[in-house]
């Protein structure tokens, strides 16, 4: 009795072995997102994006004749757990590389993780922060808040908006953004007149927007924020009856914005968004045509729902790390890393993406389309 | 002016929201001195079995009438599961297991559903009222007209009616209530039915303005919550007025002081009153450690 259950022991151990070193062979991508929690919205689908990709690439056979493992975490946008999670997946998973952190706050409590066991890291999330000044081994496929300012006031110097006022969210994300704009409206000879906020699950803006409305001269409102808050703001603002352009952030560039805000209320909105928000308007000699289908055709197709530019964010990360393993040869963390800092011309959803030692992002302002909200839908202004 | 009337409609708006979760409070507070946390989960509940009910093709009303009835038998389901068997146990305890069931339900619907934002049309409309230079929207009243109702329903109930005093002394003693001949198991069970009723209520008339997803129900309790303490937790006049006063406490320090500071102030003032009259503005003097 003893011997046999020695022996299967023993068989079941040799098996569990031969199993973990199949494993091995495998590439091992890490990845720690917010499925779920206050930014479940980017999150999700950027999960989705994910596990459809590998698929993807599996079933065509891997990366250079190797399968992916995807080892996924939901860190439910909490920063502590995001950095839990990065630790497991560098120690006890043993990942190549690491995708992820969905806001700015799980990204910037991962960097520090990856950069001490030199893993090659692409974030998610928008801040400049992550990628400004550069570390070796952190990457990012989203805008930065910077740019998304930079293009807004752009166009409002086209328009020849002059004073203008600002209502952020308090969340990581608003609040970034909020301070990378203020911190170069006046290279555009913008004045910000009026400077509010609210919390991110506020119900009512009409006070901050009544204080807006009531600065003498202003000609605009611009609002930084994602989620619930930017909807209300743009209710509130329909409410009030206020006639001045309004402009959003990025963080809303989804159809469920419109959706929510009322197609009435966000009638007018502008927006910097990403081509993969209007792929049908995309004219199909655009660079980015083809990707920017593909992802849209194979993302409606697996889960019957709507692209939306977060995921797309994920399919960007995803592709320019399977781009780097493969020029690379090699699967070794140093190796992937290297290659990523050399990619150049990847044709992504977001932008190209031409990246060096002195840039982690590789994105440059023209990525940004300005987008008009019309009848519900989406329209290129320029 | 204008401004002032802006600020006071927006105080009122959101207040109203404050005063159904803090209405919601009171039955369960009545029948068994526990303060449910589960009470923002049947708010959302409220709001998010409407969305999917209303998406899959019933019309609007119909769909509010289900997720109230569905909330309603979770609220029971709740008192049978969670309650009933740990009966007897310190109050604390039972808090915290509603604290627990809040998150049981959280995860439950997130599966359930979606993980998504969502809303429903504005039961009339969204062109906004103009009073005097301010606008209010339509929904804003139902809001206001849906506490006041349910005011008065509660104030009613506990006051003029043999079960709602059935109620009130089951919670100030359930013994004694029992040797009266009260059914104190049947007395928790309607609390609880009624409580999750009230709120599912609440959350049907707030989505169109707060928009609802399977995690509001947190935020909602507390600042409930806070509304129910600031008026007297258990006084369904407290609930309202506490509930409409953290309202206009926030949009007034947002109007004229700075947004940022909104939460701040009315904690501050919360915290203040509570030194004052630890009973809150309309709470009874006697008070069980809680």
């Amino acid at each position: 009795m003893t011997t046999k259950t020695l022996t299967t022991t023993a068989l079941t151990g040799i098996l569990a072995f031969g199993l973990a070193g199949a494993a091995m062979a495998e590439i091992r991508i890490g990845a720690t997102l917010s499925e779920t929690g206050p930014a479940s919205f980017l999150g999700d689908p950027e999960a989705k994006t994910l596990r459809m990709l590998v698929d993807e690439v599996n079933a065509a056979g891997g990366i250079n004749g190797e399968q992916i493992e995807l080892i996924m975490y939901d860190d439910a946008g909490d920063p502590n757990r995001a950095r839990t999670f990065a630790t497991r997946l560098i120690e006890d998973d043993e990942v190549v590389a690491i995708i992820g952190g969905t806001t700015t706050g799980t990204t910037m409590s991962i960097m520090p993780m990856v950069d001490d066991a030199e893993i090659p890291f692409i974030s998610l999330a928008g801040a400049i922060q992550i990628i400004d000044p550069v570390q070796p081994f952190t990457f990012k496929t989203p805008h930065t808040d910077r740019m998304a300012c930079a293009r807004i006031f752009e166009d409002m110097q086209a328009r020849e908006i002059m004073r203008i006022g600002m209502i952020s969210g308090t969340d990581g994300f608003g609040a970034s953004m909020r301070e990378q704009c203020l911190s170069i409206v006046g290279e555009y000879g913008i004045e910000v007149v009026a400077d509010e906020r609210y919390g991110p699950q506020d119900a009512d803006m009409t006070p901050q927007l009544t204080n807006i409305r009531g600065e003498e001269g202003i000609q605009a409102v611009l609002n930084p924020g994602f989620g619930q808050g930017p909807s209300i703001v743009t209710r509130n603002y329909a409410q009030l009856g206020i006639d001045m352009p309004l402009y959003q952030s990025h963080g809303v560039a989804s159809q469920g914005f419109i959706d929510l805000a009322g197609a009435d209320a966000a009638e007018g909105v502008r927006l910097p968004g990403t081509a993969l928000l209007v792929a049908d308007l995309l004219a199909e000699d655009d660079p980015q045509y083809d990707v920017v289908q593909a992802y849209t055709q194979a993302y409606e197709a697996a889960y019957d729902m709507p692209v939306t530019t977060f995921g797309g964010y994920a399919h960007d990360a995803f592709r320019i790390l399977v781009d780097a393993i493969e020029r690379a040869g090699s699967s070794d963390p140093q190796d992937i890393r290297d290659a990523i800092e050399a990619t150049d011309g990847l044709v992504g959803t977001t932008g190209i993406y031409t990246m060096s030692p002195d840039d982690h992002l590789g994105l440059d302002i023209t990525a940004f389309r300005m987008l008009e909200i019309r009848d519900g839908g989406w329209t290129l202004v320029d | 002016m204008s401004e002032l009337m802006q600020f006071l409609f927006s105080g009122v708006t959101v207040g109203a929201v404050y005063a159904l979760v803090a209405l919601g409070f009171t039955i369960i507070y009545n029948a068994s001195d526990v303060v449910n946390f589960a009470q923002g989960e049947f708010v959302m509940l409220g709001g998010m079995i409407t969305v999917f009910a209303h998406a899959a093709g019933l019309p609007l009303p119909l769909a509010a009438v289900l997720a109230i009835v569905v909330t309603g038998v979770i609220g029971v389901a709740l008192n049978k599961l969670a309650i009933e068997p740990a009966r007897g146990a310190p109050v604390v305890s039972l808090i915290i297991i509603t604290i627990g069931a809040a998150i049981f339900i959280k995860g439950v619907t997130k599966l359930v559903f979606d993980k998504q934002l969502h809303r429903f049309p504005a039961f009339s409309g969204d062109t906004p009222i103009q009073i005097m230079g301010a606008t209010i929207l339509p929904q804003s009243l139902w809001v206001i007209a849906g506490a006041v109702a349910v005011f008065i329903g509660l104030f009613l109930f506990f006051t003029r009616t043999l079960t709602g005093r059935a109620v009130l002394a089951t919670s100030n003693n359930r013994l004694a209530a029992q040797l009266v001949g009260i059914n104190t198991k049947w007395v928790m069970t309607l609390a609880f039915s009624l409580s999750a009723a009230i709120g599912a209520l609440a959350g049907v008339l707030v989505t169109p303005i707060t928009l609802t997803s399977y995690d509001v129900g947190i935020a909602l309790a507390l600042k409930g919550f806070a509304a129910a303490m600031l008026g007297g937790m258990g006084n369904p006049k407290g609930a309202l007025v506490g509930g409409i006063l953290l309202g206009l406490l926030e949009a007034l320090t947002a109007g004229y002081i700075s947004s940022q500071y909104k939460d701040a102030a009315a904690f501050i003032v919360i915290l203040a009153v509570l030194f004052v009259m630890p009973q809150g503005l309309f709470g009874s003097k006697s008070m069980d450690r809680v």
